[in-house]
């Protein structure tokens, strides 16, 4: 079976300038969201308490609601469904310093005669390590970026290092409008998803990138545009693919995974999505935008090819003792 | 067919993996198991602070009681002896003493003193402050690790954590008892003092208020079964928990369960001194600040052993003796995070990652064949190694398996599928362009390798990242997603190249490409 022939070029680049006002639309709206409705940030970041309760049936809610309010711990607590109605979570902003009196006793002695309910997982993030994972979250997206940017100008060029880069924090930005957007909690497995968007948009990326440079490599061409347009068609069947299988894992992590990797499973589709595009129709055009030289790149090559081959022949020269 | 280096070192990886992930998957008795996370067994996990400035506090605390007790033993009179959170203040009735007074003290370790006519103040020096704090937590730590230990559960964790944060971790705590017990066995400060009833003014200890109290030199405790009961006892104790040397469970003549304790030589000394002095008088037992009994001295009582008598349960005081065996906090902890899972939530979580997983794997498995044919057979097999190596090393090295560790793992079986269809498809390309088959694939493999290693390296750097800045869980990802990067290097990079070299004679002779690649031609 095939997706594609490698019979005729597409002329991606054609579509760039449509694929730009697109791109530059979505980012934009991502920041508005995050400006205006801004991140919900979940425990692990903001600090505060989780409660997860479990009905044999629906989780009479209101019922709850009255009986959490007798007690002050629960004040400006929030019950909400959790995956399915006969689980909620309780979330607070209050942690509780003390090891021996807990949230959980606490909870199901208020919880009393509500019905049969079994408490699942409670968490406390205290505010000074809740403060503590965002500062090393922030931290590590960046390490990880800044790492990235070092290897691709080491591997490629600076151009293609500033390429990808700016199509991951398109990816990351994109992603974080989609989160805000439909209000997920941000808790540390969504880092680890924007992570996980970071290497696997890279990937992308760096697969276009590798035929670009062999293309800017081996072809007498020295069109850019060529080059890419040919490199894009001809990664397009691997690109496609991979995006599809790693799409369907994905999704059915996030069909079937359950509740607890909702958050991780939505980022990372997401993710996928956008970073398989990014990879086209936003690293390639940027590098085409920095006028990378071709007729340069290939001066540079003779050049280094002229070195190496000078070292070579002084190396027999010396071997063989003419020196 | 014909045997070549890669094939045999794939077997071997196949082997390898196969071999040592039985036992994590059949979860026998023996040999090296993959660990579950707390996430997914259920447990408790717990990050708690220590508040270093009480230690300093009971520093000072316990350096007046040894100059009370010097003082006491060498018939020094000693007037307003006082002392707050960081010093201490005292003067001597007799100028004679004062020599022998300072150099007692100059030989406790860790003080400025300062001593003016018969008035002697000193306070802790600022090493001793850290000292003290250091000493706190490593205390702490060690103390809660010994009584863990004794709690009777697998492999308890308790590590530091940065520079003052004490991390544990209790797998396998199943009922909501025990989840309780653990916890306050953790917290309980176990700080046993035996403090001298003030019985000259003990009459008034119920009109009496904390300041009028302190005073004389007192401090009104409340008993631990009825807090309307008060006692006025002396603040500065006689004794505390320092100079026990053993703590355990026994049975009063009604089988009522109290605890037996023994003091050290020292101790035991100071005890006998004490008593034999105070007969008449009472002696307040004091744990954690509530007077748990306080009977009459009749007479001296020495060889330095003792008893708590209160109305506890077996398993308080079994759990108490414990507490007081591996010694007393010296600072109290406080909770810095939480997190607990029931065992129900954990075998959900399971349930669903392994739906998620297989599903997955099913459906990358059916699609890599129905589009490459045999050369998707041949990645499939690279797929099921590498998630048996994924296993294998992860149970060698005693890796714990999270929930998003299972996800790295799902993510993975998507990743290292991309290096094959990279492959597959460069494969094809040179087919079109009509190299010979012993070309296409060499030069298949060697023009995808760039990309796979450059595309494979930078996720590392993201997961490598990820590990060194996560935590707990996370971290878990970040293992999975890195073993199963370096396994995909060698099952589809390596592995495959070397069935493509042992078939390529039959893929030759066959001449039959869209069986092999699933493509015309």
């Amino acid at each position: 079976m095939e997706f594609f022939k490698y019979t005729k070029t597409f002329n991606f680049m054609g579509k760039s300038k449509l694929a730009m006002v697109l791109s530059v639309i979505l980012v934009l709206s991502s920041y508005a969201l995050l400006a205006t409705k801004g991140l919900n940030y979940g425990v692990d970041f903001a600090g505060g308490t989780i409660v997860q309760v479990k009905y044999d049936t629906n989780a009479p809610i209101d019922s709850m609601r009255d009986r959490l309010k007798g007690n002050e711990l629960f004040n400006g607590a929030s019950i909400t469904e959790f995956g399915s109605p006969d689980e909620v979570v309780i979330r607070m902003k209050s942690t509780s310093g003390s090891v021996t009196v807990d949230i959980g006793d606490v909870t199901r002695e208020a919880l009393k005669g509500s019905g049969n309910f079994e408490i699942r997982r409670v968490d406390i993030v205290g505010p000074k390590v809740g403060s503590e994972l965002k500062e090393k979250g922030i931290m590590s997206l960046l390490l990880a970026i800044v790492g990235i940017l070092i290897y691709v100008a080491f591997r490629f060029e600076w151009r293609f290092a500033v390429a990808s880069i700016v199509a991951l924090v398109h990816d990351v930005s994109i992603a974080l409008g989609a989160i805000t957007l439909v209000g997920l909690d941000v808790n540390l497995d969504v880092l680890a998803a924007l992570l996980t968007i970071l290497g696997y948009s890279l990937n992308d990326t760096i697969i276009v990138f590798d035929r670009i440079r062999e293309g800017v490599t081996n072809s007498k061409n020295t069109d850019l545009t060529n080059i890419i347009n040919e490199s894009i068609t001809r990664t397009l069947a691997r690109t496609t693919l991979t995006s599809l299988t790693t799409f369907f894992v994905v999704f059915t992590l996030f069909m079937f995974g359950g509740e607890i990797i909702h958050a991780f499973a939505f980022t990372l589709l997401v993710g996928v999505v956008v970073g398989t595009y990014s990879s086209i129709f936003v690293a390639s055009p940027i590098l085409l935008w920095f006028g990378f030289d071709v007729k340069g790149y290939h001066v540079k090559l003779a050049a280094k090819a002229k070195r190496e081959a000078e070292k070579d022949r002084m190396r027999a020269q010396y071997e063989s003792g003419v020196m | 067919m014909k045997l070549n280096y890669r094939i045999v070192v794939f077997a071997l990886a196949i082997i390898f993996g196969v071999f040592f992930s039985v036992p994590s998957l059949f979860q026998m008795d023996q040999g090296k198991k993959v660990a579950l996370g707390l996430d997914l067994q259920g447990g408790l996990h717990m990050l708690l602070g220590v508040r270093t400035e009480e230690a300093t506090k009971s520093r000072i605390k316990s350096i007046a009681a040894s100059i009370k007790h010097f003082s006491d033993r060498n018939d020094i009179l000693v007037d307003e002896l006082k002392f707050d959170e960081s010093s201490i203040s005292f003067a001597l009735l007799d100028s004679d003493d004062v020599k022998a007074v300072q150099k007692f003290l100059t030989e406790t370790e860790g003080i400025n003193l300062s001593v003016i006519g018969e008035s002697f103040s000193l306070s802790l020096t600022d090493e001793e402050i850290v000292k003290t704090e250091k000493e706190a937590i490593d205390q702490a730590i060690e103390t809660i690790r010994n009584r863990l230990d004794q709690f009777g559960l697998a492999e308890p964790v308790v590590a530091r954590q940065g520079e003052e944060k004490i991390l544990v971790q209790l797998a396998g705590i199943k009922t909501q008892e025990d989840e309780q017990r653990a916890r306050e066995l953790i917290s309980r400060a176990a700080k046993l003092e035996l403090m001298a009833v003030d019985e000259d003014r003990s009459a008034r200890v119920y009109t009496m208020s904390d300041g009028d109290a302190s005073e004389y030199g007192d401090v009104i405790l409340e008993d631990v079964k009825n807090p309307a009961i008060k006692y006025l006892v002396r603040e500065i104790p006689i004794l505390d928990g320092n100079m026990l040397t053993d703590a355990s469970m026994g049975f009063d003549q009604n089988n009522r369960p109290l605890i037996n304790f023994k003091l050290n030589a020292e101790g035991a000394e100071i005890f006998g001194d004490f008593t034999g002095r105070s007969v008449g008088k009472r002696l307040a037992v004091v744990l954690d600040g509530k007077v748990y009994s306080a009977p009459n001295i009749n007479e001296r009582i020495g060889g330095g052993s003792g008893q708590i008598s209160g109305s506890y349960t077996v398993m308080e005081a079994k759990d108490l003796a414990i507490a007081l065996r591996s010694g007393a906090l010296l600072a109290p902890i406080y909770l810095m995070e939480k997190r607990s899972v029931g065992p129900s939530l954990g075998a959900d979580s399971i349930k669903a990652s392994m739906i998620a997983l297989i599903g997955g794997f099913v459906l990358v498995i059916i699609f890599m064949v129905v589009y490459y044919r045999a050369a998707g057979v041949i990645a499939n097999i690279a797929l099921i190694a590498n998630l048996f190596i994924i296993l294998a090393v992860m149970s060698l090295f005693g890796a714990t398996l999270t929930l998003p560790g299972m996800a790295g793992i799902v993510l993975t079986v998507g990743m290292a599928v991309d290096a094959n269809v990279i492959i597959s498809e460069r494969i094809r390309e040179l087919i079109y362009e009509g190299k010979s088959m012993h070309k296409a694939i060499e030069d298949g493999y060697a023009n995808a390798m760039r990309a796979i290693l450059d595309a494979n390296i930078t996720t590392l750097i993201a997961a490598v990242v990820l590990y060194a800045y996560g935590t707990g869980a996370i971290k878990g990802f970040a293992i999975t997603i890195s073993i199963g990067i370096l396994a995909s290097m060698l099952t589809a990079i390596l592995g495959t190249h070397g069935i493509y070299q042992m078939l390529e004679s039959k893929i030759i002779k066959s001449k039959n490409n869209r069986f092999w690649f699933g493509i015309k031609g």
